[in-house]
């Protein structure tokens, strides 16, 4: 039986390894977390429905058959070459030959710390878009660092993303309808509260975005302001002014909040270690090349070598899925 | 505010600074607004750390204040730029220490380019060949002399006789810091602390004993930024700047600012009475103005020079409510006295603003 060894045991790992294993591909799944589920298992809803997150989990668990071998905390530590296979060896001491390769590692949030105007880790109020994520999941209220209910919420769009001082220029494609999505979480937990998003261009590209674009306005009078922040401060109560232009209005403008949302995009993954050793191409913008970005976007310069998910690039849980059955099937008829 | 997360950010902005033998050059602008800053500083470093500081009376401006009043060109700029380090190689010196803020922003910039284009390099030393028939080696280190103090504020804490700490209660005195522009925002990497949270100054009255206070508006303008001010009709932004920072820093109560940058303290000083005088609005305690340091005179304070040999009484804001907290005695008599004790006479008393 052929083997596949599948690193990353995010989304795209385990509907890929579900599909190959459909397929009667041998697959060993490796994840360095202690658990399969990625991110999945930070975040609470999902757009565009607010479906549970722990809902799609368990739907991609229950693909997870006992032939798959399973093996978390561990990660690939070398990775060779020998003919048509591949040796490879865990962090944990395991060691196996693999006919074919899928690198699913994903991504990693953008570290908000590197917006330094933004205070990110140094004002007691801002938080990013995975830590509010991570509240809302816990079923936690969100509160001010004292405890209050905040009144006034500010939204930051493109955070690292599309932003030369960062050195990220790619939209992180998830980012402004994760901010609406939340902006109507904000908003459904407290009616009262204002939320204002600040926004370079709103990218509601997919089916049903605009839709909930327009319910955040209309049914929830969340403050879209087309303005990217300049700075934020905090004043002596804790709260948080920003700085920014309303470019719509082309005047300044200058807000307090109780509490700033930032939200942090998608860089690469920092388990993408294996392209060194399997000599492996990256963009410029460090994510993964294809092989061929219409026709074989699963395959890499690397025969043998398969990518899916959001190492290749942004995308949402919906694509990334999509990409995985895709890679399956790829790797499926490589190994013919 | 988590002063862990800053301490995070300080350790990824730490950069070289030389020990010893520096070049060192004076600014335009210093020597009239704030007399006697500089002296201050070599005598810091000559009679105080025993460091070896040269001074070479043939220097220049560096340009930088007509270069970014757009007066001359880069080649100028590069030029006058490359005879100043002329001077420092004829000295032996590679460590060069300018006074100047925008002239340490514009030495850094010059070298930036000079690495990134060195075909600008080339050009800069044919150009100050042909004019002046010199040469020149680049500076092994350029710290700007606010750096020199940082990196010896402790050996000055060590030494000092007083301390940035009342000295009736024994709480710290609590400070407001502010950096010139051209100091990291730039190039951050070059400014200890980095652009968004520098800790130059911060460092220093840490070391001095006293408590940085952050205010919201910490980051914006001190009210010079050349075009506000150079350009008479733009006065109206300089002083509007340096109000929002009053009004900013005012409700906590700070003992004093301190700055690192010509510009600054004079706006910040001068400004406080010009709005006294405009608005009638005071921003420090009963009545008088919130004192306004260059780092070299709150480390003259810090050990023990007499505050007029300082040339505080120069200042518009007085900075006797300072003293008094600080303990440093002083006396009013001498305050108006020249070196040679001639009398300088008296300054016209403001209007509002309360001064001693």
């Amino acid at each position: 039986m052929k083997h596949v060894v599948v690193i990353g045991g995010g989304v795209a790992g385990m509907e890929a390894s579900a599909k190959l294993s459909e397929m009667g591909v041998a697959v060993s799944i490796v994840e360095k977390a202690d658990k399969l589920g990625g991110k999945l298992n930070r975040w609470d809803r999902l757009f565009p429905n607010s479906r549970p997150a722990s809902d799609l989990l368990a739907k991609l668990q229950s693909g997870m058959g006992k032939d798959i071998r399973k093996y978390v905390n561990a990660e690939v530590s070398s990775v060779r070459q020998s003919l048509k296979q591949f040796d490879i060896a865990l962090s944990n001491g395991e060691d196996f030959k693999a006919d074919a390769i899928l690198i699913s590692t994903g991504f990693d949030v953008f570290d908000a710390h590197r917006k330094e105007e933004y205070g990110y880790g140094i004002y007691d109020n801002v938080i990013t878009s995975a830590d509010l994520e991570k509240t809302f999941r816990k079923g936690e209220t969100l509160k001010t660092a004292s405890g209050k209910k905040p009144q006034r919420v500010g939204i930051i769009h493109c955070v690292g993303s599309r932003d030369e001082k960062a050195g990220n220029n790619y939209c992180s494609k998830v980012c402004c309808i994760t901010a609406v999505k939340q902006a109507i979480e904000i908003k459904e937990q407290n009616p009262e509260a204002e939320v204002f998003c600040f926004y370079m261009d709103l990218r509601m590209y997919d089916r049903h975005f605009e839709t909930i674009y327009k319910e955040a306005q209309v049914k929830h009078g969340i403050q879209f302001i087309r303005g990217r922040l300049s700075e934020a401060f905090e004043n002596a109560d804790g709260s948080v002014m920003l700085k920014a232009e309303d470019t719509l209005l082309g005047k300044p403008l200058k807000i307090n909040v109780d509490m700033v949302v930032l939200m942090a995009g998608m860089v690469p993954s920092s388990g993408n270690r294996v392209k060194e050793q399997l000599n492996l191409t990256v963009a410029e913008d460090g994510f993964f090349n294809v092989a061929d970005a219409h026709y074989e976007s699963s395959g890499t310069n690397v025969p043998g070598v398969f990518v899916a998910g959001a190492c290749t690039g942004p995308k949402t849980m919906e694509n990334t899925i999509n990409e995985a059955r895709s890679a399956a099937l790829a790797i499926k008829e490589y190994l013919r | 505010m988590k002063i862990e997360g800053k301490k995070r950010l300080w350790q990824d902005y730490q950069k070289e600074i030389a020990t010893d033998n520096y070049f060192y050059a004076r600014s335009c602008i210093r020597q009239n607004f704030f007399p006697a800053s500089e002296k201050t500083f070599l005598r810091v470093m000559r009679e105080e750390l025993n460091k070896d500081v040269y001074e070479d009376p043939r220097h220049t401006t560096c340009s930088g204040i007509v270069y970014h009043s757009d007066l001359v060109t880069m080649d100028t700029t590069m030029t006058v730029i490359a005879r100043q380090f002329s001077l420092m190689t004829e000295s032996g010196r590679k460590n060069y220490v300018p006074s100047c803020i925008t002239s340490f922003g514009l030495y850094t910039e010059v070298l930036e380019m000079w690495e990134h284009f060195p075909e600008l390099e080339t050009k800069a030393r044919e150009m100050l060949w042909k004019a002046t028939g010199r040469e020149f080696e680049k500076p092994e280190n350029v710290a700007h002399a606010s750096d020199i103090i940082y990196k010896f504020r402790n050996e000055i804490a060590s030494r000092g006789k007083f301390r940035l700490v009342n000295h009736r209660t024994g709480q710290p005195l609590r400070g407001v810091e502010h950096i010139g522009c051209h100091y990291s925002k730039m190039f951050p990497h070059k400014g200890v602390g980095g652009a968004e949270y520098p800790y130059v100054l911060v460092g220093m009255i840490e070391a001095f004993g006293g408590e940085v206070v952050d205010y919201p508006e910490r980051r914006h303008c001190c009210g010079f930024g050349f075009r506000q001010y150079v350009v008479k009709a733009n006065r109206g932004f300089s002083i509007s700047s340096s109000r929002k920072k009053f009004e900013s820093m005012a409700p906590y109560k700070p003992d004093f600012i301190l700055t690192n940058c010509p510009g600054c303290p004079y706006f910040l000083d001068r400004w406080q009475y010009a709005i006294s005088e405009m608005e009638g609005v005071t921003y420090g305690e009963n009545g008088y103005g919130i004192p306004v340091l260059t780092y070299e005179e709150l480390a003259g304070l810090v050990l023990g020079y007499d505050p007029w040999d300082l040339g505080l009484q120069t200042h518009q804001v007085s900075v006797e409510p300072l003293l008094e907290k600080m303990g440093i005695p002083y006396n009013p008599a001498t305050k108006y006295l020249g070196a040679q004790g001639q009398d300088l006479g008296r300054p016209e008393k403001p209007s509002v603003l309360k001064v001693y």
